[in-house]
C-alpha cells in the first residue's frame, strides 16, 4: 500500500511528523505518528487540489505559493508565509544524513534600509495594441519573423537600419564596433533581420575587398549572437554567405599579399559557431554543408585556396566531419597536393606556397582528428592494444568490419546534431562510411605526413618526459618481440599494409616514398594484396580507382625532396621509419614514441600537463606556417593536447 | 441503519413467502418489487406493514421517528404531517399508533400499501418511481438534499457487505457486460463508473482501507479517461474521516448519477442482477443512480461519450423539456438620423424632450413578434435613457459599416497585450463600443484604459459641481474634471484577485468579482466604488452584466449563481443546482435567461423570471471556462479546459457541434456580430476562428433526434476551422468583436 501511495502522491513520512512534534515539544508514539502522517498527506493533497482552482481562474499554468495559501486560507488553515518570492528556492541536502532544507538566507534589514540603490519599482502595467492579422491573413509563424502582410518598417527602424549598415561598412572602426555590439544585443530589430541578411548576402559583390568581407562576417557574427533574434530559415542564407567566404576563390585572393587565409579561418570558425548554435533551425544543414565542402575538396580544378577553405571548414565543424569527409578524400587529394608541392619551378612558387598552406591545414585537421579519436571512447581499444605485430594486424582485418559503433561524437551529441549526422540522407556518399579504427587511421596518416604527424603524438608527456630511448625501448621489445623496433623494415611495413587493407592509399604513399627499384619490389606484393582486399569492400572501390589513376600520374613528380624526409629516407636506409632523424631525434627514440602511443589508446589517461613544447623547430621545413598553428592553438583545437 | 436492515432480514424472512406473490401481482414497475429476493426485505417492509413481526416493527418505527424528529427540527411541518399520515404515526404516542398503523395496513391491500409507501418517499425526497422506495434511505436523501449533513448522507453507506466480495461482484458485472451484445455493451458500460465510485466509497466508509485500495487499483483502469480528475481525488481518499468535508464526495452522495439507458439494455441488466442475486450492486443502482429509460435503439459508444463526462452523469431528458424563449426582444424603434447626423446628434443631446414623443410613436408600431421571443415585459427591464438611445443610434450607424464576415472574409485581429502585468492579469473586458478596456489583476486592482484617444476623466467634486451652469448646453462636458484626464485609472477596493469583470452596456459602470467574496460596482464617472455586493461567502469566479443593464449575475465557489439588480444589495434570485463551483456566467441576449458553466462539467440555463433551471447541458470533460450566446439567441457555445468547444441548440437542448483543435483550456469565446464566425481563445496562445454559420446549417433537426435527445455528431472540426492565429507567448483570455466586426483579443505576455 505504501508503495502504491508513493507512486501516486508525495508522502510525508512518519519520521518527519515525529520530528515536527519533537520540535514542538510533544512526544508521539509510532502509531500516532503514522496516522498523523497519513492524514497530513491527505490534507496536503486536498489543499493542492483546491489550490489548482485558483491557478485555473488566474489563467496561469504555474501553481504559485499564493494559490496554495489561498486554498489553505479558505479551508481555515493558517497560510504559510515567507515563500512568496517569484524565483525558485534552492533545495539543499545536508551533507550527512538524508535531510533537505530550503536555503533561507538572513536579510540584513539595516543594509536594506540604508541602501542607496533603491529599486525603482517595476514599470506600470499598460496595454499596447498591434494588428496581428489583417483580414485573417498573416504569418502562421510566431512573431519575430516579419509578417509579409505587415511589413512596413517604422521610421525608427529604417533609420536604425541605415545607421547600422553605414557604421558597419564605413570607415570608422570604433563606430563599427559600437554598431556590431548593438546588433548583438538589440532586442527590437527582428523586423530588420531580412534586410540585414540581404546586406550580408552582398558578399559576392565585394569579394575584391577583404576588409568589407571581414565586416560583413562580423555582422553575421553579431546577428547570430543576438539572443533576441529568431533566425529561422535565414540561417540558410547566412550560412551560404559564410560558405562563400570560406570556399570561393575570392577576387581578393589573386593578390598574394592579401591575407585571405585569415578571412577563411574566421569564416570557418563562424560557420561552426552558426552551426552549433542554430544548426537545429534548418534540418539537414550539416549534411548540406558537408556535401558542399566535399564537393570543393574533390574538385581538382578548384584553386588551392578553395581547398584550404574546405579543409578549415571541415576542421571547424569538428573532428567527425574531418573523419567523414577529409580523411577518405585524403588519398585522392594527396596526389594533387603532392604534385604541387613537388613542383619547384619558379612559376609555381606562389601555388606551392598555397599548397603548403593546404598541407598545414590538413595536418592540423587530421591531428585534431587523431587526438579526438584517441580521447573519445576507444571502441577499438581492445584490438588497438596490439597494433605492432602482424597478428594484431590480422586481428584488425578480422574485426574492423565488426567494430560497429562509430565512436560517439562527443560534442555533436550534446548539441543534438548527432541526428543530422546519422540521418545521413539516403544516397549520401557517406552512407556506407564505416569508421576506420584509430591505429589504422594513424598508420595511413603517417604514411602521408610521416613524422610531421608523429611528432605531435610522440612528444606527448608520456614519452617526451622519459628521457633516454634505450631502456624504454628495451621494455617494449620485451613485451612485443616482433614489434617494429626490433624488426626490420619489412616486418614494420607489413602490418601497416595489412592493417589498413581497405584503405588502398597506403600503397600510394609507400611507393611514392620508395626510391625506384628495390623497395618497389618489396612493397609490390603488399600492394596487390591490398588492392584485392579493397575490392571486396564497395566503399573503397572508388578510392582504389583513384589510386590507380594516381599511380599513373605519380611519376610526373620527380622531385620529392620537398616532402618530409621520412618518406624518402626510410626505404633507403632499410629501416624505413626509424632510420632518420628529425630535429636531432634518434630513430630509436622515434619508434619508442610511436609504440607507446599506439598501446596507450585504450586507457588514454590524460597525463599530467606536460610542458608545452615548441613544435615549430621540429616541423619539416615546409608547409607549416607559424600562423595557423598559433591561431588554432588559441582555440580549443589546440595542438598541445597531451596524449 | 445497518442494524435496522440486518435485523429486518431475519424478521421478514418468514413473511416473504406471503408477501412476494402479492407484490408481484401488483405489477407496478417499481423495480424493487422485481428485485432480488434478499433486497426485497428492505423495500417490501413498508408495503408489508400488515405482516410486520414484533421484532421488525419497533426498529422500523424508530427510523421513522428519527426522520420525523429531523423534519420537525428543520421545521418541515408539512412533511411531518404527510409522513405521519402515511406511516400512521400519532402525535405523541408512537408505540400505540404503531399498532394502529399495522392494523390499518392489514386492512388495506398489500398493493395499495406499496403504492402509499412509494408516494411518501416521493414526496419526501422527490425520488423517482424507478428508484428505491425503501424507507430508510429515502429520508436520508431528503435530508441530504436540504442540507448536506455528512453523517446523515454517509449513513447510506453503512450497509455491511463482505469486502472480499466487492471485486467479485464488480467483476461479475463486468464479465456480464462484456458478454452482452455489442449494441448494449456501450450503454451498460456507463454503469461502471458510478458503481465503481460508490463501491469504493462504501469500502472506505466501512473502514476496509486495504480492500478499498486493492479494489481501486484493480478497476481504476477500466474507467473512462474523462473521469480521471475525479478518480484522482477519489484515490487520495482512503479513510472514513477524509470523507467528511470532501466536496466531491458530497456531490456524489447528494445527487444521483444520471444514466440514459434504453429499455432493452436496462432489462438485460436487471435480469442479470436478478439471476445472480447481486443485491449489493442492485442496491447501489437503486439508491445512487437515476436511470433514465428510453424506448428505442440503444445508443452507440460515441453518442454516449459525447454526452457524458459531467460529475453527475447526463442531464435528465425532462430537465431539457421546458420551453425556452430564446428569441430576441424587439428593439425599441429609434429613428435613425439620416443625413445631418451630427446636427441630429447634437439636437438630441441638447433637447432630450424632443426625443420622447418620437419613441412613443414608434413603439406603437408593432412589428411581427418572434414566436420564440419572450414577451417584452416578461421581466421588467429598465427604461431606455436618452444616452442609451444615442448609443443605439451610434450602434446602428456602425452596423451599417460592419464587415460581412464569412469563410472567405475573415476578420482582422488586433491583439491587446498587457505589458508589465506582473500583478497577474486575471480578467479582461471591453465595452461594447470598444472604447474602454478593463483588466482585473491578481493584486486586487482593477485597471481601466481608454482605447481611444479620449482620455478618462473623473466628474468634478461636489463643491465644484455646484459652480457649474446647469443650463448650459455642454453641461455634460463641464462636469468633467480636465485635471484628472489620463489614459488609465486604477480602482482599488478588492482584497483578493479579481477573477471576473464586466462593463455595463451604457459604459457608466463596471462590475468586478473577486476572491474576497464580493462583487463590486464601480462608477466610470467618478472612478470610485459604488456598491459592494456581499452574498457569496466564497470566491466569486465570474460576473456578467445583463445586455439591458441593471441586472447582473455572479457565480462562484459556493455553487450558487446569484442574480442581482444594481440597486438591491441582496440578490433577487439564487440559482442552485450545480454540484461544483460556478466558473463562468453569461446573460442571454434577451436578458430573460442566464447560463452558468461549472466545474461539475455541466452548463445550466436558468430562467431569470422564476429561477428554474431550464436546460442542463452535459458533454464537457473539464471545467467550463467560457460561454457565448449567438447574437440571435438561439445557440450557445461553451469552452472548457478539455480544449473543446461545444455548440448547443437552446431550443431543443441538444448538442449539435463539437469543435476540436485547441490544445489547452479555452478561456474566451465570442460570436461575430452577425453570428457567422465563432472565435475562441485559449491558453495555447492561439485564436481560432470557426465557421459558425456552417455549423448551424449542418444542424439536423428531425423529430426523432429531438425526441430521444440522441446526438449524432460528425467530426467536422477541420472543415469548420477557418483559421488558427498564433500569438507570441500570450494566452488569449478575452475576445471581442467590435461593432464593425474587427476582432480584438487580449492577454498578458507570459514568457
Amino acid at each position: 500500500m505504501a508503495d502504491r501511495d508513493e507512486r501516486r502522491f508525495a508522502e510525508v513520512s512518519r519520521d518527519s511528523v515525529k520530528l515536527m512534534a519533537e520540535s514542538a515539544g510533544a512526544e508521539l508514539g509510532d502509531d500516532v505518528a503514522a496516522l498523523l502522517a497519513e492524514d497530513v498527506c491527505y490534507r496536503l493533497r486536498e489543499a493542492t487540489q483546491s489550490s489548482s482552482q485558483f491557478m485555473r481562474h488566474a489563467k496561469r499554468r504555474k501553481l504559485t505559493v499564493e494559490d496554495f495559501n489561498r486554498a489553505l486560507r479558505w479551508s481555515n488553515v493558517e497560510a504559510v508565509c515567507g515563500y512568496g518570492a517569484q524565483d525558485a528556492l534552492p533545495f539543499c541536502p545536508v551533507k550527512d544524513g538524508e535531510l533537505f532544507f530550503i536555503e533561507d538566507r538572513d536579510i540584513n534589514l539595516v543594509e536594506l534600509a540604508l541602501a542607496t540603490n533603491i529599486p525603482k519599482g517595476c514599470a506600470e502595467a499598460m496595454v499596447r495594441v498591434n494588428v496581428s492579422y489583417l483580414d485573417g491573413k498573416g504569418n502562421l509563424e510566431p512573431q519575430g519573423t516579419v509578417p509579409t502582410a505587415v511589413q512596413s518598417l517604422s521610421e525608427d527602424l529604417l533609420k536604425y537600419y541605415q545607421q547600422i549598415t553605414r557604421a558597419v561598412l564605413g570607415e570608422d572602426p570604433h563606430l563599427m564596433k559600437v554598431a556590431l555590439l548593438d546588433l548583438q544585443s538589440n532586442s527590437k530589430m527582428a523586423a530588420l533581420l531580412p534586410y540585414f541578411v540581404y546586406v550580408i548576402s552582398g558578399v559576392k559583390s565585394v569579394s575584391h575587398d577583404l576588409e568589407q568581407l571581414n565586416r560583413l562576417l562580423h555582422m553575421v557574427k553579431s546577428l547570430v549572437q543576438n539572443p533576441y533574434l529568431y533566425l529561422g530559415a535565414y540561417v540558410r542564407s547566412l550560412v551560404s554567405s559564410v560558405m562563400y567566404c570560406i570556399l570561393e576563390p575570392l577576387a581578393a585572393s589573386i593578390n598574394p599579399l592579401n591575407d585571405h587565409w585569415t578571412l577563411r579561418d574566421y569564416a570557418a570558425l563562424l560557420l561552426s559557431h552558426i552551426f552549433w548554435t542554430h544548426g537545429d533551425l534548418v534540418s539537414g544543414l550539416y549534411h548540406q554543408i558537408l556535401l558542399s565542402l566535399q564537393k570543393v575538396l574533390s574538385d581538382p580544378v578548384r584553386p588551392l585556396c578553395s581547398h584550404y577553405g574546405a579543409v578549415v571548414g571541415l576542421h571547424a565543424l569538428g573532428w567527425k566531419a574531418v573523419e567523414r569527409v577529409l580523411f577518405p578524400h585524403l588519398p585522392a587529394y594527396w596526389a594533387n597536393l603532392q604534385a604541387v608541392l613537388d613542383d619547384d619551378s619558379v612559376s609555381n612558387a606562389q601555388v606551392k606556397a598555397d599548397g603548403h598552406k593546404v598541407y598545414g591545414a590538413i595536418l592540423v585537421a587530421v591531428e585534431h582528428l587523431l587526438k579526438m579519436k584517441a580521447v573519445s571512447p576507444p571502441a577499438d581499444g581492445g584490438s588497438g592494444a596490439q597494433p605492432g605485430s602482424a597478428g594484431g594486424a590480422v586481428g584488425y582485418r578480422a574485426s574492423s568490419p565488426g567494430l560497429s559503433p562509430p565512436p560517439e561524437p562527443l560534442s555533436e551529441a550534446a548539441l543534438g546534431i548527432a541526428s543530422h549526422l546519422q540521418a545521413g540522407g539516403a544516397g549520401c556518399p557517406w552512407e556506407e562510411w564505416t569508421p576506420v579504427p584509430l591505429p589504422a587511421m594513424y598508420c595511413e596518416l603517417y604514411s602521408f605526413f610521416g613524422d610531421s604527424l608523429a611528432v605531435r603524438f610522440s612528444t606527448g608527456p608520456g614519452f617526451g618526459s622519459s628521457p633516454p630511448g634505450p631502456p624504454a625501448r628495451r621494455g617494449d621489445a620485451r613485451k612485443e618481440p616482433c614489434g617494429p623496433a626490433s624488426n626490420p623494415d619489412t616486418a614494420r611495413k607489413m602490418p601497416q599494409l595489412t592493417a589498413n587493407l581497405n584503405i588502398s592509399p597506403r600503397q600510394d604513399g609507400s611507393p611514392r616514398t620508395d626510391p625506384p627499384p628495390p623497395s618497389l619490389a618489396a612493397t609490390g606484393p603488399a600492394r596487390s594484396l591490398a588492392r584485392c582486399s579493397s575490392s571486396s569492400s564497395s566503399s573503397s572501390v572508388q578510392r582504389s580507382k583513384s589510386s590507380v589513376s594516381r599511380l599513373g600520374q605519380r611519376p610526373a613528380g620527380p622531385t620529392r625532396d620537398v616532402f618530409p624526409k621520412a618518406r624518402f629516407t626510410s626505404p633507403q636506409t632499410g629501416l624505413p621509419v626509424f632510420s632518420f632523424l628529425i630535429g636531432g631525434r634518434q630513430m630509436g627514440r622515434r619508434c619508442q614514441g610511436r609504440r607507446p602511443f599506439q598501446t596507450t589508446f585504450a586507457p588514454t589517461p590524460p597525463l599530467a600537463a606536460a610542458p608545452p613544447r615548441a613544435y615549430a623547430h621540429k616541423l619539416p621545413v615546409i608547409g607549416r606556417v607559424g600562423k595557423p598553428v598559433r591561431r588554432w592553438a588559441g582555440s580549443h583545437y589546440s595542438l598541445h593536447l597531451p596524449l | 441503519m445497518a442494524a435496522v436492515q440486518g435485523g429486518l432480514v431475519d424478521a421478514v424472512e418468514e413473511k416473504d413467502i406471503k408477501t412476494e406473490p402479492s407484490s408481484d401481482g401488483t405489477g407496478n414497475n417499481n423495480a424493487n418489487d422485481a428485485g432480488p429476493p434478499s433486497a426485497s426485505p428492505g423495500s417490501s417492509a413498508p408495503s408489508a406493514g400488515s405482516n410486520k413481526s414484533a421484532a421488525g416493527a419497533p426498529e422500523d418505527q424508530q427510523t421513522l421517528l428519527a426522520v420525523l424528529q429531523f423534519l420537525r427540527k428543520n421545521k418541515l411541518t408539512e412533511s411531518v404531517d404527510i409522513l405521519r399520515r402515511e406511516a400512521g404515526l400519532p402525535e405523541d404516542s408512537p408505540d400505540l399508533k404503531a399498532d394502529d398503523s399495522s392494523g390499518a395496513g392489514s386492512g388495506a391491500a398489500a398493493g395499495s400499501g406499496d403504492a402509499e409507501g412509494g408516494d411518501a418517499s416521493a414526496l419526501l425526497s422527490r425520488v423517482t418511481a424507478s428508484s428505491a422506495a425503501a424507507a430508510p434511505p429515502a429520508p436520508t436523501k431528503a435530508s441530504g438534499e436540504d442540507q448536506p449533513d455528512v453523517n446523515v448522507v454517509l449513513s447510506a453507506y453503512s450497509q455491511q457487505g463482505d469486502p472480499k466480495l466487492y471485486p467479485v461482484y464488480y467483476n461479475g458485472l463486468k464479465r456480464f457486460i462484456e458478454s452482452v451484445l455489442d449494441c448494449h455493451r456501450a450503454e451498460l458500460s456507463q454503469v461502471f463508473y458510478p458503481l465503481f465510485v460508490h463501491m469504493y466509497l462504501e469500502l472506505v466508509y466501512n473502514n476496509f482501507e486495504s480492500e478499498a485500495k486493492a479494489f481501486f487499483d484493480k478497476y481504476t483502469g477500466d474507467q473512462e479517461c474523462y473521469y480521471e480528475d475525479d478518480l484522482r481525488i477519489l484515490s487520495s481518499l482512503s479513510k472514513r474521516e477524509h470523507m467528511r468535508g470532501n466536496e466531491t464526495l458530497l456531490d456524489f452522495r447528494t445527487s444521483k448519477f444520471v444514466l440514459r439507458i434504453s429499455r432493452d439494455s436496462y432489462q438485460l441488466l436487471k435480469r442479470h442482477l436478478q439471476e445472480r442475486q447481486n443485491n449489493q450492486i442492485w442496491n447501489i443502482i437503486q439508491e445512487h443512480l437515476y436511470i433514465d429509460i428510453f424506448d428505442g435503439m440503444p445508443r452507440s459508444k460515441s453518442q454516449i461519450d459525447a454526452m457524458s463526462g459531467s460529475l453527475a452523469g447526463e442531464g435528465k431528458r425532462e430537465a431539457n423539456k421546458a420551453k425556452v424563449y430564446y428569441g430576441l426582444l424587439k428593439e425599441p424603434e429609434i429613428e435613425l438620423p439620416l443625413d445631418d447626423e451630427d446636427e441630429e446628434a447634437e439636437n438630441e443631446e441638447g433637447k432630450p424632450k424632443k426625443k420622447k414623443p418620437k419613441k412613443d410613436s414608434m413603439g406603437s408600431k408593432n412589428k411581427k413578434q418572434d414566436p420564440h421571443a419572450p414577451s417584452q415585459t416578461r421581466i421588467p427591464l429598465p427604461e431606455l435613457k436618452d444616452s442609451d438611445k444615442l448609443d443605439k443610434i451610434m450602434y446602428m450607424k456602425e452596423a451599417t459599416k460592419r464587415v460581412r464576415l464569412g469563410p472567405d472574409n475573415l476578420p482582422s485581429i488586433c491583439f491587446y497585450s498587457f505589458l508589465n502585468a506582473y500583478q497577474g492579469l486575471t480578467a479582461v473586458d471591453f465595452t461594447d463600443d470598444s472604447s474602454l478596456i478593463a483588466g482585473g489583476f491578481a493584486d486586487s486592482t482593477v485597471r481601466v484604459w481608454s482605447v481611444t484617444p479620449k482620455k478618462l476623466r473623473k466628474v468634478k467634486s461636489a463643491a465644484d459641481l455646484n459652480l457649474i451652469d446647469k443650463e448650459s448646453d455642454d453641461v455634460l462636458e463641464r462636469i468633467m474634471d480636465e485635471k484628472t484626464a489620463s489614459e488609465s485609472k486604477i480602482l482599488y477596493g478588492h482584497s483578493g484577485p479579481v477573477y471576473g469583470i464586466s462593463f455595463s452596456p451604457d459604459r457608466n459602470y463596471l462590475l468586478s468579482s473577486s476572491e474576497d467574496g464580493t462583487v463590486r460596482l464601480w462608477s466610470l464617472q467618478t472612478f470610485t466604488c459604488l456598491v459592494g455586493y456581499k452574498g457569496h461567502n466564497y470566491p466569486v469566479w465570474d460576473t456578467h452584466f445583463s445586455p439591458h443593464g441593471y441586472y447582473f449575475i455572479s457565480g462562484g465557489h459556493d455553487r450558487v449563481a446569484r442574480l442581482w439588480a444594481t440597486d438591491h444589495y441582496q440578490p433577487l434570485r439564487m440559482f442552485s443546482g450545480h454540484l461544483a463551483d460556478i466558473t463562468c456566467t453569461r446573460f442571454h441576449p434577451n436578458s430573460n435567461y442566464v447560463a452558468t458553466g461549472s466545474s461539475d462539467r455541466t452548463i445550466r440555463l436558468w430562467d431569470v423570471l422564476n429561477g428554474n433551471c431550464v436546460r442542463i447541458f452535459t458533454g464537457h470533460k473539464g471545467p467550463i471556462h467560457a460561454l457565448a450566446f449567438s447574437p440571435n439567441g438561439k445557440f450557445l457555445a461553451s469552452g472548457a479546459t478539455d480544449g473543446r468547444v461545444l455548440l448547443w441548440d437552446i431550443g431543443n437542448g441538444m448538442m449539435f457541434g463539437e469543435l476540436k483543435g485547441h490544445t489547452d483550456s479555452i478561456y474566451s469565446l465570442r460570436f461575430s456580430r452577425d453570428g457567422e464566425i465563432l472565435a475562441s481563445g485559449s491558453m495555447d496562445n492561439t485564436v481560432r476562428l470557426w465557421d459558425a454559420l456552417k455549423a448551424f446549417d449542418d444542424l439536423e433537426t428531425d423529430d426523432f433526434t429531438v425526441a430521444t435527445g440522441h446526438v449524432h455528431l460528425q467530426d467536422n472540426s477541420q472543415e469548420l476551422l477557418l483559421g488558427t492565429y498564433v500569438s507570441k507567448s500570450t494566452p488569449v483570455i478575452h475576445l471581442h468583436f467590435t461593432r464593425r466586426n474587427l476582432l480584438l483579443a487580449a492577454g498578458s505576455y507570459n514568457p
